[in-house]
């Protein structure tokens, strides 16, 4: 019997093995806040300054999950998430009016940019309004580049079409269903136009030919919302920890870290919780 | 052509500083992997024994299903975990969504059927005479068992490394169930997602090398285990 040592002593190491680590990633026990937010935050690096502090204090473990916004709003209204930051004011506002959530408050902005190609083929340029821009890009026919994926940057494309009374549709409209980079490779590789955050930008920006033509206007305001699921609806939710946390990202601490946090050489983030002469 | 030089720097600078995040992120995925291999082995070798040794009715569409079940996607199984596990599914008030033993769970789903399958086909190879003649010396169970074991072995272990080789490399389940949470549940393939979606294509490649050395190494020492003894 020999021959088969060797594959029983590779089946008891394999068990071995296993058994260690199952029982090694049972023994956490620490209480635990999952938040579900937009790639455009984690991928910015401001929640990894953001978060420690906090699960410090609160001797807590908070879980990022990043997705699109519209994605994170469904998993906190099937109660997957103890609580969420994402920006869509519009499906904010019904997410709580359907009783889903509770307490939102402003946490912060950036804001949004139109790019395009050195070219500028519809001409768009230095313009101050952002639905003038969209209609002059359709009206030349000129390629555009939409993630499609309910996304909050492009519920926002589509509010701004829906401004100029445009139904964008035919060979230029280009939807990717993808994410802010994919999307922004695509715009620079088909020379086309596109709705992206300054933060998902600058990290691009290195690798792009495209530059930002439009920026400035007030319809380009990216507010960030924060909102625990609602605990009278989904009662298994932590939140008690979920209130704490909006506490924190809105007091004097939180608020300063966003402000003072910088990528890329440049500010990503405005604290919008507390007005920036308030601020200490 | 840059990517792939600055990506191999990358990727030899992180193995050598033990950078902290990206040791976390290759325990996480090995942990899982292994876990989720054995678990599926636990099942899966007996099932495929049953399935070529044992006749019974339907035997014919179930190795369909096998078969077809070997082609699934790793995004469509992580949707229906997700269905099944999430607060509003059946197994909801196991909040098992977000953790490692979500995705084990799925993975051991999704590896399964090629255990099932690969075992059925190595049995399938083996010699009829020889089981046929230790039946009729009166062997028992336990001994008929052990004989298709030996005789199948490098079978098995193709199989199992096979399932091993697809759990590692997959990104739909770990994505959807686990999340990529940092420090919890990141894997090396949610890593590379996240990394790219990041524009940062160098650190995602150096992870992806690094990934197919650790499928290299163990390789290799499986590949001792079978060699060895035909030495």
């Amino acid at each position: 019997m020999f021959k088969n040592n060797y594959l029983i002593l590779g089946m008891t190491f394999l068990l071995l093995i296993a058994c260690i680590v199952f029982i090694g990633s049972t023994a956490i026990a620490q209480e635990r806040l999952v938040l579900a937010t937009t790639t455009s935050t984690e991928n910015s690096g401001l929640l990894d300054v953001l978060i420690p502090p906090f699960e410090e204090k609160f001797n807590t473990r908070v879980d990022v999950v990043s997705v699109g916004t519209g994605k994170a709003i469904s998993l906190a209204e099937n109660g997957d998430a103890d609580i969420i930051l994402v920006h869509a004011k519009d499906a904010e506002n019904e997410f709580v009016e359907a009783g889903f959530g509770v307490n939102r408050r402003d946490v912060m902005y950036n804001d949004f940019i139109i790019l395009g190609p050195t070219s500028d083929p519809a001409g768009v340029k230095g313009m101050e309004n952002a639905s003038k821009a969209f209609s002059k890009i359709a009206k030349t026919n000129s390629s555009f580049v939409s993630r499609g994926d309910d996304s909050g940057t492009n519920k926002k494309e589509l509010s701004i079409w829906a401004s100029a009374d445009i139904e964008p549709s035919g060979n230029w409209y280009i939807e990717t269903g993808q994410g802010m980079g994919a999307s922004l490779n695509v715009a620079n590789e088909k020379e086309a136009y596109i709705l992206a955050d300054r933060g998902t930008y600058l990290a691009y920006s290195s690798d792009l030919d495209i530059e930002i033509l439009v920026e400035g206007d007030s319809q380009l305001f990216n507010p960030y919302g924060i909102i625990p699921v609602n605990p009278a609806y989904h009662n298994h939710v932590n939140y008690q920890m979920a209130m704490a946390f909006v506490g924190y990202i809105t007091s004097q601490q939180g608020q300063k870290i966003i402000s003072e946090y910088t990528a890329y050489g440049k500010v990503l983030f405005h604290p919008s919780a507390i007005k920036l002469k308030n601020l200490k | 052509m840059d990517y792939i030089l600055s990506a191999l720097k990358d990727a030899i600078n992180l193995i050598l500083s033990l950078d902290p995040e990206v040791s976390n992120v290759v325990g996480t995925s090995l942990k899982l992997s292994l876990t989720s291999t054995f678990l599926a082995a636990l099942f899966g070798i007996p099932l495929g024994i049953i399935v070529s040794k044992i006749d019974f009715k339907g035997k014919y569409f179930l190795n369909t299903v096998l078969n077809t079940l070997l082609s699934l996607p790793t995004v469509v199984l992580g949707l229906f975990v997700y269905s099944i596990i999430s607060r509003r599914g059946v197994l909801g008030e196991w909040g098992l969504l977000f953790t490692i033993r979500g995705i084990i769970i799925g993975q051991v789903l999704l590896i399964i059927p090629i255990v099932v399958a690969l075992v059925r086909n190595a049995i399938h190879d083996i010699d009829e005479k020889m089981y046929k003649t230790a039946m009729s010396l009166g062997a028992t169970d336990s001994q008929k068992f052990r004989l298709l074991i030996s005789e199948a072995r490098y079978g098995i272990i193709g199989a199992l490394i096979t399932s091993f080789g697809r759990v590692i490399g997959e990104v739909g389940v770990s994505m959807m169930i686990g999340g990529n949470i940092k420090g919890f549940t990141r894997t090396i393939t949610t890593a590379i997602a996240m990394e790219t979606n990041k524009g940062r294509f160098g650190f995602a490649l150096a992870l992806g090398i690094i990934l197919l050395s650790i499928s290299f190494i163990i390789n290799f020492i499986l590949y001792f285990f079978q060699s060895g003894e035909s030495k």
